[in-house]
């Protein structure tokens, strides 16, 4: 790519043992609407990567171009490739890909409300074919997993709290078994407890389970605290990409994204961020 | 005591319900007091004559009352189809009609053409199928997420489709329904009650019966099965049923080959009433009114819906038809309907639209 990471130690390195490779992708929506300009990133297997950036930096049409929901959105991937286990799936349909082991939990949580948690759970397991005996184990596994479900099994999901919205989401996506999990926004409009304690159930999963998980977030100090990599996005480009902990001591990082700067730059002449924002575009 | 006093009080008018009972009764009240006051006038002949002839004649009431019972549980199927449909695919099949004319005439087609009855019920249920499948293919999949109202014009092109692919193969002549030779009841049960005689027709019990059998079933299947489920899912989120790997097409093909065999089995009993014909199409449309009343979503609403507008349409042609010289069967729904919009847009059983706050 030519997105110079200028002097940043860049360790990008595509090995073989990415689960998951976007290569130079381009999305295109209602065949006019550019919003993906040239995309790739990897994540390892058993890697947790954040997607870092702002509003309509292309975060969410990012993962919805894994999980191909664009084609529900008149989206397309029009260059490049995607890669999953070693298979292209940029032709596939979702439900191919959720077959494949990899799934994606949409921004906003998207519960089926009028059905009850446990129903909505179970939906989770529609791709499935190992018999009713295994989903019904995942079933309590879930209920271990997050407590405050199972008691709200019954209760109407469109009735339940926001928080116990996104943990529906995330164990409906669990019951389909999956190898990898494409997180979008998963702090959006929860209580800094409830995020982190959802953050705690990646970081599990991932430990215990070996789930694979790509993170868009615009929350980046949560982020970069439980992810080991993180790219940072800007209108459609990836601009800058490092190990997490690189990414959390880096001076632009903390300025435009964790609201921190050190010195003080009073006048604006001493804001460097328009010269260094054209460094990354070029 | 102050603060109390202060609390407003809760504004029981903003209900709908409330408002149209309040209405209702002030309009009842009103009629009642002016028929009495002249007793010989139309005011009499509308709100008084009509129930002393009921009292009068309680088994001509309830010889009535089944009557529109019966009609409204095919209505409640025809519209039950459209309910399926709609909440799973957010299409308004305006093929419904004609898919029940369609399979009826697939049926005796056959059956006139040689083919043993039960087979040729296998054999329409796979014509049914090959339907939906058509159907999914041809016009749902490339059509996805335009708007509505152009799948809406889909569906009327699929109608005209059918008239004439029914018409070319199996002619435009009404037939007769086999009924006897699907073992269907025939003749009639007389009974006596409240002093008179009713008389039941035995193909409308074992309308009644199979009608709520195919309603129980359909049920526990929606409610129990993983099919189900994810059919319910569709209905809830088209978006969240994809992402979970649920595939809309196969989903869809299940959901137009259920309506399909809802179809067939309304053509079936609709055809041993009377014959099969392009006609039924009409009797279809009634179905349009029974949305409206029961709500496009809900699949008792459609049940309870038909039978309102089925026994309202007995009742009214039976008892207040005379008054303006009859007919009133063939416009009253679409009266009642009307004012079910007024007042409860979404119909007695439209899905409650969960908010949180």
């Amino acid at each position: 790519m030519s997105t110079a990471t200028l002097d940043l130690p860049t360790v990008t390195t595509p090995t073989t043992d990415n689960i998951l490779s976007l290569n130079n992708i381009e999305v295109i929506y209602d065949h006019v609407i550019l919003v993906l300009k040239g995309v790739s990133l990897h994540v390892p297997r058993k890697g947790i990567v954040a997607i870092l950036g702002a509003n309509g930096a292309g975060k969410t049409t990012t993962l919805k171009a894994i999980s191909n929901l664009l084609k529900a959105e008149r989206g397309e991937v029009t260059k490049g490739s995607i890669v999953f286990e070693g298979e292209r799936v940029d032709r596939m349909s979702p439900n191919e890909l959720v077959r494949r082991g990899c799934i994606q939990v949409m921004e906003g949580r998207h519960c089926f409300g009028h059905l009850s948690i446990e129903e909505n759970l179970l939906t989770g397991a529609f791709t499935r074919r190992d018999g009713n005996a295994a989903i019904k184990r995942d079933l309590e596994k879930m209920y271990e997993l997050f407590p405050r479900l199972k008691q709200r099994r019954n209760s109407q999901a469109g009735y339940t709290s926001g928080g116990e919205q996104q943990m529906c989401a995330v164990g409906r996506a669990l019951m389909s078994k999956p190898k990898m999990i494409l997180l979008d926004e998963p702090s959006m409009g929860l209580a800094p407890q409830i995020v982190e304690e959802i953050f705690e159930i990646v970081r599990r999963l991932n430990a215990e389970e070996d789930v694979s998980f790509l993170v868009a977030e615009q929350n980046t100090n949560m982020a970069l605290r439980y992810a080991t990599y993180g790219y940072i996005m800007e209108t459609g480009r990836i601009v800058m990409d490092g190990e997490a902990s690189m990414l959390r001591e880096n001076e632009d990082v903390k300025e435009f994204y964790l609201g921190v700067s050190e010195g003080d730059k009073k006048s604006f002449r001493e804001v460097k961020s328009y010269k260094r924002r054209k460094r990354w575009l070029s | 005591m102050s603060d109390v006093a202060a609390r407003p009080a809760p504004n029981l008018l903003a209900n709908g319900w409330v408002k149209a009972g309040l209405i209702l009764a002030g309009i009842v009240a009103a009629a009642l007091i002016g028929a009495r006051l002249d007793s010989s006038g139309t005011l009499y002949k509308i709100f008084i004559d009509p129930f002393d002839q009921m009292a009068a004649a309680p088994d001509l009431l309830v010889q009535t009352i089944w009557e529109g019972l019966v009609t409204g549980v095919l209505y409640a199927l025809i519209a039950l189809g459209f309910v399926l449909i709609f909440k799973a695919s957010g299409v308004f099949n305006f093929a419904q009609g004609i898919m029940v004319v369609f399979s009826a005439l697939t049926l005796v087609g056959l059956y006139e053409m040689g083919v043993p009855a039960f087979l040729a019920v296998i054999l329409t249920l796979g014509v049914m199928f090959l339907l939906a499948v058509t159907i999914e293919r041809v016009v749902l999949r490339p059509l996805v997420n335009q708007p509505d109202i152009i799948l809406f014009m889909a569906t009327f092109g699929i109608t005209y489709f059918l008239i004439g692919l029914g018409e070319s193969v199996f002619g435009g002549n009404p037939k007769q329904m086999i009924a006897e030779q699907l073992y269907l009841p025939k003749g009639a049960i007389d009974l006596k009650i409240l002093g008179g005689l009713v008389t039941l027709q035995k193909i409308d019990i074992a309308a009644a019966i199979i009608a709520s059998v195919m309603i129980a079933a359909l049920a526990a299947f929606f409610q129990y099965t993983r099919i189900g489920r994810a059919l319910r899912a569709v209905a809830d989120s088209h978006k969240a049923a994809l992402s979970v790997g649920i595939s809309l097409n196969q989903i869809w093909v299940i959901v137009w080959f259920t309506a399909g065999i809802v179809a067939l089995i309304t053509g079936i009993m609709w055809g041993a009433r009377s014959d099969v014909s392009f006609a039924l199409e009409i009797v279809a449309l009634k179905a349009l009114p029974v949305l409206i009343l029961g709500g496009f979503t809900s699949i008792p609403g459609a049940i309870i819906g038909g039978l309102i507008i089925g026994i309202g349409e007995k009742m009214g042609e039976f008892y207040w038809g005379p008054l303006i010289g009859g007919g009133i069967e063939s416009w009253l729904a679409y009266f009642i309907a009307l004012g079910f919009l007024l007042f409860r847009p979404q119909g007695l059983f439209g899905d409650k639209i969960i908010e949180r706050i």
